[in-house]
């Protein structure tokens, strides 16, 4: 069934709006690093975005339905292997979230976030009635939860929220019920408390300095309140590239990664942010449209599975830099730094790829 | 491959374009946060963004010079660096305390006291906790930036004084303004800045601090200089010409020595103050830097008082030196008439009690008229003036020449003195007064007291035909007030002739004192710490007397008048504090010679500086150097 697929059929506006927030993401790294000892982590950069590109390809060439054909097994590797790195992982930054791979630390989780959307696409794909009933709603919920668990465990809070809205999106574009949907939100509110209290002390720490940030002056606090400075400051039409002095000052944070929105904002100012925002939005209605184009169901719901995790990561990343959200630590897709985070998202507009080539075949 | 996906083409249309609709109202959220951020509260944070950014570290501004009437350098400063604790990061500051304390040798409890105190301050200004930086603390410093990045120095100007206390009460010295001071000064004054504490330092502060810059320099994420931004320069303070005559102040304070006691030279035509002394004296160049409790302490517990500015607060009583005016009261007010004359048997009987003259026991002055009597100093005579004139008539007399008054002169924390009356004893001690009181006033005794700028004033005023300029010690001082006092031709001719007369007649007090070809008038006066009677009676012997002496020349219209007062001194007025007078008017006619022979070599000749403090800034200016050009060179 792949057979007659084109180089027209690839979805290039698409890419281009990858590529076009990639070189954001590019520009402003090298412009956070270059006059620092990070210097050169644009280049290495580049070579993710590189590698990304091929697994991509590579990855749309093989029909989804094959691929989630192995959704099983696929589920049991990605079990397999967070729980293998919480036995044997590399810990950095506090936090045993990383195996080695080629010479590089990849982060486990970003793979199995990957292995979930196709799962649940799987799932989901299954449930035949136009309504979800309560059994299937568990049942994913189920799926979802062990992995979830997993990651929670690493500790990684962010990518076990990721999870979440896949598993609403997939419910809800299988028919979740209203009343289901309110039952839910009832007992998530009952158990806030409770999730409370399971909270690592560094993550009660971020969600109190998030609701209480003048107590807080050197910690996640003080992280954003620098993000709000860099923010703010940059005003309207922005310093400059590589003039913005809390960015080439050090005062933001981590300002290659997590916060490069913080620094992009600074630089460029509103109307930097207007363009960032304005691809984001392009990109994921772009995705939502590729969507509503699919095949078949399994098609639409691998699709809207990379949506909600995009959407999700583009949601809280940017709302962290503005101090709308608790610090989280959930990169910003395709302009932060970071290796397994690029090859994540390049593997799942390579889904989304595959979903289009095979539109109209058949 | 299984067929679970078969023919299942119902896409839920609707669902996926609530979703498409979820998307734009999350971005439309975002913008709208980052509007609210970047547009709305834009100015705000900018601002915070440079705080964030600039340090500011002020370039104190050089204090004003003050040169003596010739134009050289009585107090000048140095430059030195000072250790500044930013204060930003204070959980930095807390880790870090133990190795500054042990980097700068300091004591950690002293720093935790002073971070305590000043906690109250805005964390972002920092403050000195090392006021002299040696060359190891620069380094020490330097070496630090990374690690501890809390340190910085500040350029600084340090007051030099002539050492050993040279003119120390009338220059006074400088101190780190108080906590008072900082409130007061309803922000002119940071903490650590320099302010005149006593004397003409405090006096003339206004004019002698300048306006601090500020150099601005961007600090990166850890504290680390990276760059610089414009600086605003300090404005220097204004230099102050005084009055003082180098000269004559190096013959004052050279008479007066290690005796206890003060000098006091006036131009009464002017009000201009010659010369200024008052022993001991601290070097101020000891408090320039920080001055310790404890040395602070000794100071003020020290039996010779050498905080006390004996010139202006030093409230004694004047013995002898009264009698001048007692015999202008005399005079003008003819109580009794000039032509009166008394009987002096060595001593006086009044009110039933026995009142010695000086020469009791010794010899008698016989029948002396008011010439003979300041000529020998005759107590006797004056005792039955006093009585004759009252206490009353004796202080409005007192009081209308200038006593029991501050003279005005630029000068902080003058004492008044104090004249007695009818009325001051009812107020202050609820009795009438005694009339046997009366008569020790009659020559400078009781509760009379007076200041050496007092006395220099008064009968430099007296021997000015009435005329009392105020005191002043700014060279080119704006309003001089004067006062007038309308005192008959022959009041004054007589007054003065008699004052020639103590020095230059056969049997005046002041004979040993007398100049070769120079109109020198004066007066000693010796004042009883304690009766003769009391001082016996505690088997004290003769007791301590103050010796006074006040001299002016020429007889009339004079151009200077020194008063001189050595506490303390078991010897005659004359013999104590005479010498210091002579020595001073000598050196004025000397100088004034030279001056019309044309030989005048007015050239600034600059006092000598002190060379340890000197070279010891010089060397921290010199290794901070080095630091810095080390640090220009490309990493």
């Amino acid at each position: 069934m792949n057979e007659g697929t084109t180089t027209r059929d690839y979805d290039w506006w698409l890419l281009a709006i990858v590529a076009a927030i990639c070189a954001l993401g590019v520009l402003e790294i090298y412009s956070a690093t270059h006059g620092s000892a990070l210097v050169g982590m644009h280049s290495k950069q580049i070579r993710w975005l590189v590698i990304g590109f091929v697994l991509m390809f590579i990855l749309s060439r093989i029909d989804y339905h094959l691929i989630m054909d192995q959704a099983p097994v696929l589920y049991i590797i990605g079990i397999t292997a967070l729980v293998a790195v919480l036995l044997v992982g590399h810990t950095r930054f506090g936090a045993k979230r990383w195996i080695p791979v080629l010479g590089e630390f990849l982060q486990v989780s970003e793979l199995v976030k990957l292995i979930i959307i196709i799962v649940l696409a799987r799932f989901f794909a299954e449930v035949r009635t136009d309504e979800l009933s309560l059994q299937d709603l568990i049942k994913a919920g189920l799926l979802v939860g062990i992995p979830l668990v997993l990651i929670l465990k690493q500790p990684d809070l962010g990518t076990a929220l990721v999870l979440m809205p896949m598993l609403i999106v997939g419910a809800f574009l299988a028919g979740l019920q209203w009343k289901h949907a309110a039952v839910i939100v009832l007992i998530g509110v009952l158990m806030l408390p409770v999730g409370w209290h399971f909270l690592k002390p560094y993550q009660k720490e971020r969600v109190t300095s998030f609701l209480h940030p003048e107590e807080d002056a050197k910690g996640s606090g003080y992280q954003v309140l620098q993000s709000k400075i860099a923010v703010g400051s940059g005003g309207f039409w922005g310093k400059g590239f590589g003039n913005g002095s809390q960015n080439q000052l050090g005062y933001i944070p981590v300002r290659y990664s997590d916060f490069i929105m913080s620094a992009w904002a600074e630089e460029q100012g509103f109307k930097g942010v207007l363009l960032a925002l304005g691809l984001y939005m392009a990109l994921l209605l772009r995705l939502v449209q590729n969507a509503q184009r699919a095949k078949d169901r399994a098609g639409m719901f691998l699709v809207m599975g990379v949506t909600a995790a995009l959407g999700f990561h583009v949601l809280v990343n940017v709302a962290m830099v503005i101090g709308a959200m608790p610090v989280t630590g959930i990169p910003l897709p395709l302009m932060s730094y970071g290796g397994s985070a690029t090859l994540f998202v390049f593997l799942a507009i390579g889904l989304v790829m595959n979903v289009r080539l095979r539109r109209f075949v058949n | 491959m299984s067929y679970w996906f078969r023919n299942d083409n119902r896409l839920p249309q609707e669902r996926l374009a609530a979703a498409s609709y979820v998307i734009v109202g999350m971005i439309t959220l975002l913008l709208l946060g980052f509007w609210k951020l970047q547009v709305i509260d834009s100015d705000k944070y900018g601002v915070m963004a440079e705080r964030n950014r600039v340090r500011s570290i002020p370039i104190i501004a050089p204090r004003g010079r003050m040169l003596d009437r010739d134009g050289r350098v009585l107090v000048d400063n140095y430059p030195s660096f000072s250790v500044l604790l930013l204060r930003d990061d204070m959980s930095a500051v807390e880790k870090n305390l133990p190795a500054i304390a042990d980097g700068l040798g300091l004591s950690l409890d002293d720093l935790k006291d002073q971070l305590n105190n000043t906690g109250a301050l805005p964390k972002f200004q920092p403050i000195v906790i090392k006021p002299e930086a040696t060359p190891a603390d620069v380094a020490f410093i330097e070496s630090h930036r990374a690690d501890i990045p809390l340190l910085e120095m500040l350029m600084v100007h340090r007051r030099r004084y002539l050492p050993g206390g040279f003119m120390a009460h009338a220059s006074g010295y400088v101190g780190e303004v108080s906590e008072q001071q900082i409130e007061a000064g309803n922000g002119k004054y940071r903490p650590g800045d320099v302010a005149g504490k006593s004397g003409l330092e405090r006096q003339y502060n206004d004019m002698l601090v300048g306006t601090d810059g500020m150099r601005r320099v961007i600090v990166n994420s850890i504290g680390k200089e990276v760059g610089r931004l414009t600086q605003q320069e300090a404005i220097p303070g204004k230099q102050i010409q005084l009055t003082i005559d180098y000269d004559l102040q190096q013959v004052a304070e050279t008479g007066l020595g290690d005796k206890k006691g003060a000098v006091i030279a006036l131009d009464p035509r002017t009000g201009e103050v010659l010369a200024f002394a008052s022993h001991p004296a601290p070097d101020p160049n000891d408090f320039a830097i920080r001055v310790s409790k404890e040395e602070w302490q000794r100071l003020n517990e020290d039996q010779g008082k050498p905080l006390l500015n004996r010139v202006t607060q030093a409230q004694l009583a004047p013995g002898s030196v009264f009698k001048i005016i007692m015999a202008t009261a005399m005079l003008e007010s003819k109580t009794p008439p000039q032509n009166f004359t008394a009987f002096c048997p060595g001593y006086g009987i009044f009110y039933g009690q026995m009142h010695k003259c000086w020469v009791y026991g010794k010899k008698s002055h016989g029948v002396v008229n008011l010439h003979e009597a300041i000529v020998q100093s005759c107590d006797v005579f004056f005792y039955n003036v006093g009585m004759r004139m009252g206490i009353d008539t004796i202080s409005k007399y007192a009081k209308m020449l200038g006593l029991g008054a501050k003279t005005g002169i630029d000068m902080p924390s003058e004492e008044s003195g104090l004249v007695p009356s009818e009325e001051w004893v009812q107020r202050v001690y609820h009795h009438k007064w005694y009339p046997g009181s009366t008569i020790s006033v009659s020559i400078g005794q009781g509760s009379v007291m007076v200041t050496p700028l007092q006395v220099a004033y008064v009968i430099g005023g007296i021997a000015s035909g009435g005329e009392f300029k105020q005191p002043h010690m700014l060279k080119d001082a704006q309003n001089v007030s004067e006062k007038r006092v309308e005192l008959a031709e022959s009041t004054v001719e007589q007054v003065t002739q008699g004052m020639y007369g103590v020095i230059n007649e056969a049997g005046g007090t002041g004979n040993s004192v007398k100049l070769q070809g120079i109109e020198f008038c004066g007066k000693s006066g010796t004042a009883q710490m304690m009766s003769y009677g009391a001082a016996s009676r505690l088997g004290l012997g003769k007791g301590k007397n103050d010796g006074w002496f006040v001299g002016f020349a020429p007889r009339r219209d004079p151009e200077i008048i020194v008063a001189a007062v050595v506490e303390d001194t078991s010897e005659h007025g004359g013999t104590a504090a005479g010498p210091v007078v002579r020595d001073i008017v000598k050196a004025y006619y000397d100088k004034k010679e030279k001056k019309t022979q044309g030989q005048s070599t007015a050239q600034a000749q600059k006092p000598a500086e002190s060379p340890k403090a000197a070279n010891k800034a010089e060397a921290a200016m010199k290794v901070a150097q080095q630091i810095s050009e080390k640090k220009q060179q490309p990493e």
